[in-house]
């Protein structure tokens, strides 16, 4: 072979991991506690899926005039019409709130906005979702983002020790936690695709951090008198290569998504995107050297469970 | 753990032969989609969301069908009172049943006992294995009142007699000519999903969907309201004229002044003789000898058509009516009296649909869609690709083969099954393509480290997959653990997301890991490294 491949991280790079995870910890508590903050008082900016309502995409022939648009939708009486553009100037997207009246009433509102925006102008897409089907939804949603962190703990559990799936499922908490945040900042619609999201964010962040557990749990048989701090350090940044080049792939493909996927899918690939960023940062940061925090306890367990070598070799 | 035996060799092969001729009829011509359908061999179903079309969820009217219910015993009490010359004091409706007060104290017995029989046993679905049938209603005595209470069993029993009922009238609406590929399903306890793909229009759909279709002809009362906001008068009811919703009439509701329009076999949409569109339609011979019986004995009295509680008409009965065909007039339009045809011999639905969600795409949204998915997995597979080759030279390539058997594998699975893929589907494939090369990175690395820590090429190659295995599973399980949580939520499109991820980390652990493995063995055996190549 002549041609050689490229190492992105050079070999034996020694980030001092467990020195910047201070930073780390100190940073991500920051950020938890604004998510929360910007929770509480700015609120997420819930989509028809969760909140019921009506929102269509129409296209119109020449570029829309959005504040004629959004007069004539508002003049209907269904409250406040949203209007934006979406994706290119002849596109808008409309959303309308639930009306009052229960299930049935929702059907009223697009044959007037159809009457009211006349025949010119194409329907690409119209979703109506009930104030019943709504509450289902976002109910449903809750339940699976807490199903899925839950039963993430109970098989990390099961592989690993107690004080890795605390540390993995407070490493996810942190993620959706500031995925959250951020989508409360940047007022972006919070829909079942941004579950979706979500959920495969839990899913790849996870990943990471089971890729450096599975580390820490061969040098912790591997190298019995090594102090857990330099242990742990020593783990993340034997796998450190893998972490970034796996972010690396991950992230071309979903640039290419971003880019090139279409508007309706921009919304879900964003979520994907700043995902990955977190669940990189925070399977190095966060996920690992919580074990430090638990870690004593797990040495008295080691003496409990494999009274061997362990307690003796521990200083 | 380089050695792959003759059979596992065989057996990986056949996997790959297998995925490549099931994925084939995707990227075929129609023409030959066609010549491989009947060996089971077809393209991916597309979801509504790139096919464009409609998805409308009903849901049955739970108070609706409590109502009818309600008005129904109301009716069968006052007969069984009657025919067993019971005296009663007033049937109160509650909206949990109906009581009846019985005047004579040594009456009640009696009319316990006939009354118990109306209580009308259901099958309860046979949750508790033998012998506990519930009924509709609870029945009970309490001093000279006899109660009837809904028993929450029955009625749930009785909603899903009616969403089975529901469903084969809900086909024959949106569906009658049957060239629609329509696929109308039952979700949950009391709500049916229709997907009708290709469709644009839902407000036509929705029109036959919306309305029970209950047909009726009753006979007019002898009084009629002189004013507004008068009573009727018993067994009478008021209903309003279609045409002027400030019109009321009263129209007789015993079972004797009425005429079921349940007996139909036939309606079409035709005109009248002075060419106004009007519904025609013919009874069976239950229902022909009925009309003709209350047309015959109440010539030259009103009478009113009243369909979902709306008089449409109320014609005089100029003659007897004996040939069991008529029709219905009201000031329609021609669409109207056609949807109402379709409506009316699909027959009545057995209580009311709501429609609580609506998700409709329309063919050039759709098509679009298509064309950006495709476009996105394209662009997004070649920087991977380019990627890996970058990073990790000729095991980069290795990768990469393993990556494109991947796809080939998920799409056949998709395909196989008959897995719906939809935009989110998409994304999911392209993700997949990003994550299922960590596995192949995972092992690259250990097989590198295993190397430079001073292990030969062929044992730090072994190593490599060897040790890597564990972590690989490990972090495949997981995030199969929140792809299939999430397959639990949400509808179409995002169910459409969580299946291609699920099978995509199927395909990965295979193809990264296995078919990965088996590449490089026969590397292995042909060039004899000496180092290995990272």
């Amino acid at each position: 072979m002549k041609f050689k491949p490229i190492r992105f991280i050079p070999d034996d790079t020694r980030f001092p991991i467990m020195r910047l995870s201070r930073f780390g910890f100190f940073f991500s508590g920051l950020l938890s506690l604004a998510s929360v903050l910007l929770f509480v008082f700015v609120g997420l900016n819930v989509g028809v899926d969760f909140k019921g309502g009506t929102v269509m995409t129409v296209r119109t022939a020449d570029a829309a005039n959005i504040e004629q648009l959004r007069e004539q939708v508002s003049s209907l009486g269904f409250g406040q019409a949203e209007i934006q553009e979406f994706g290119s100037p002849r596109d808008v997207l409309i959303r309308l709130p639930a009306v009052e009246g229960g299930d049935e009433a929702q059907q009223t509102t697009i044959a007037k906005v159809k009457e009211a925006l006349g025949p010119g102008v194409e329907f690409r897409s119209v979703e109506v979702v009930g104030p019943k089907v709504s509450s289902e939804l976002a109910e449903q949603s809750i339940l699976a983002v807490v199903f899925a962190i839950g039963g993430i703990l109970f098989y990390v559990w099961f592989r690993f020790e107690w004080q890795f799936a605390a540390g993995a499922v407070l490493s996810l908490l942190h993620d959706v936690l500031i995925t959250i945040g951020i989508f409360c900042l940047l007022r972006i619609e919070f829909n079942l695709q941004i579950i979706a999201a979500i959920l495969t964010i839990v899913g790849y962040s996870l990943n990471d951090t089971v890729v450096v557990f599975d580390r820490i749990r061969e040098y912790m048989r591997k190298y019995k008198s090594m102090n857990l701090a330099d242990l742990i350090d020593f783990s993340i940044n034997s796998v450190f290569p893998r972490t970034i080049l796996t972010s690396v792939t991950t992230m071309l493909a979903l640039v290419a998504l971003y880019a090139f996927g279409g508007e309706v899918l921009r919304g879900f690939t964003f979520t994907m995107i700043l995902g990955v960023l977190i669940g990189t940062y925070s399977s190095i940061f966060i996920a690992s050297p919580v074990l430090i925090l638990l870690g004593t306890v797990m040495s008295e367990k080691k003496t409990v469970t494999e009274a061997k070598a362990a307690a003796a070799a521990r200083p | 753990m380089l050695h792959f035996s003759k059979w596992k060799q065989f057996g990986i092969l056949l996997a790959v032969l297998i995925s490549i001729i099931v994925a084939l009829p995707n990227v075929l011509p129609a023409k030959y989609q066609d010549m491989l359908r009947p060996y089971g061999l077809k393209p991916m179903t597309l979801g509504l969301d790139l096919q464009g079309g409609v998805n409308i969820l009903l849901e049955i009217d739970r108070d609706d069908l409590k109502k009818r219910l309600t008005e129904q015993l109301v009716g069968d009490m006052r007969s069984t009172l009657r025919e067993g010359k019971i005296g009663y004091s007033g049937i109160n409706r509650a909206p949990d049943g109906v009581r009846v007060r019985i005047t004579k104290p040594e009456d009640v017995d009696k009319a316990e006992t006939e009354l118990r029989k109306l209580a009308q046993p259901v099958d309860a679905g046979g949750l508790f294995g033998g012998g506990t049938t519930a009924s509709l209603f609870d029945v009970k005595l309490e001093g000279q009142q006899v109660s009837f209470t809904f028993n929450e069993q029955g009625i749930d029993s009785k909603i899903q007699q009616a969403v089975s009922q529901s469903i084969k009238i809900v086909e024959k609406r949106v569906n009658p000519d049957g060239v629609v590929e329509a696929t109308i399903q039952q979700q949950g306890k009391d709500r049916i999903v229709v997907q009708l793909p290709g469709v644009q229009d839902s407000q036509e759909v929705k029109s036959r969907l919306d309305r029970t279709a209950k047909l009726t002809f009753q006979l007019l009362c002898e009084a009629q309201p002189t004013g507004q906001g008068q009573n009727p008068p018993p067994e009478c009811k008021s209903l309003v004229m279609k045409d002027d919703p400030a019109q009321t009439m009263w129209v007789q509701t015993s079972s004797r002044a009425t005429v079921d329009g349940a007996d139909l076999t036939d309606a079409r949409g035709s005109f009248d003789q002075s060419n106004q569109p009007v519904v025609s339609f013919r009874f069976n011979q239950k229902g022909a000898e009925r009309f003709g019986k209350l047309t015959r004995d109440n010539v030259g009295k009103p009478f009113a058509i009243v369909l979902d509680d709306l008089i449409m008409s109320a014609p005089r009965i100029n003659e007897p009516i004996l040939g069991g065909s008529g029709q219905i007039s009201g000031s329609f339009t021609v669409e109207e009296t056609n949807s109402l045809a379709v409506v009316l011999r699909s027959g009545a639905l057995p209580a009311k649909l709501t429609i609580v969600e609506e998700r409709t795409v329309g063919p050039s949204l759709g098509s679009d869609s298509i064309k950006a998915g495709f476009n996105a997995s394209i662009i997004g597979l070649v920087l991977v690709v380019i990627f890996m080759i970058i990073a990790y030279g000729l095991f980069g390539i290795f990768a990469n083969i393993a990556l494109l058997l991947n796809l080939i594998m998920l799409i056949a699975v998709m395909s196989f099954f008959g897995f719906t893929m939809t935009l989110p589907g998409i994304a999911a494939i392209v993700l997949t393509m990003g994550m299922a090369v960590d596995s192949n990175v995972i092992i690259f690395e250990r097989m590198r480290e295993e190397w430079r820590n001073g292990r030969s090429a062929m044992s730090a190659i072994e190593t490599g997959f060897k040790s890597a295995f564990a972590t690989i599973f490990d972090s495949n399980f997981t995030a199969l653990i929140a792809a299939v949580v999430l397959f639990g939520v949400g509808s179409g499109p995002v169910k459409g997301f969580a299946i291609a991820h699920v099978v995509g980390i199927l395909t990965t652990v295979f193809t990264a890991y296995t078919v990965t493995r088996y590449i490089v063995s026969l590397w292995v055996g042909w060039a004899k490294p000496k180092e290995v190549p990272l």
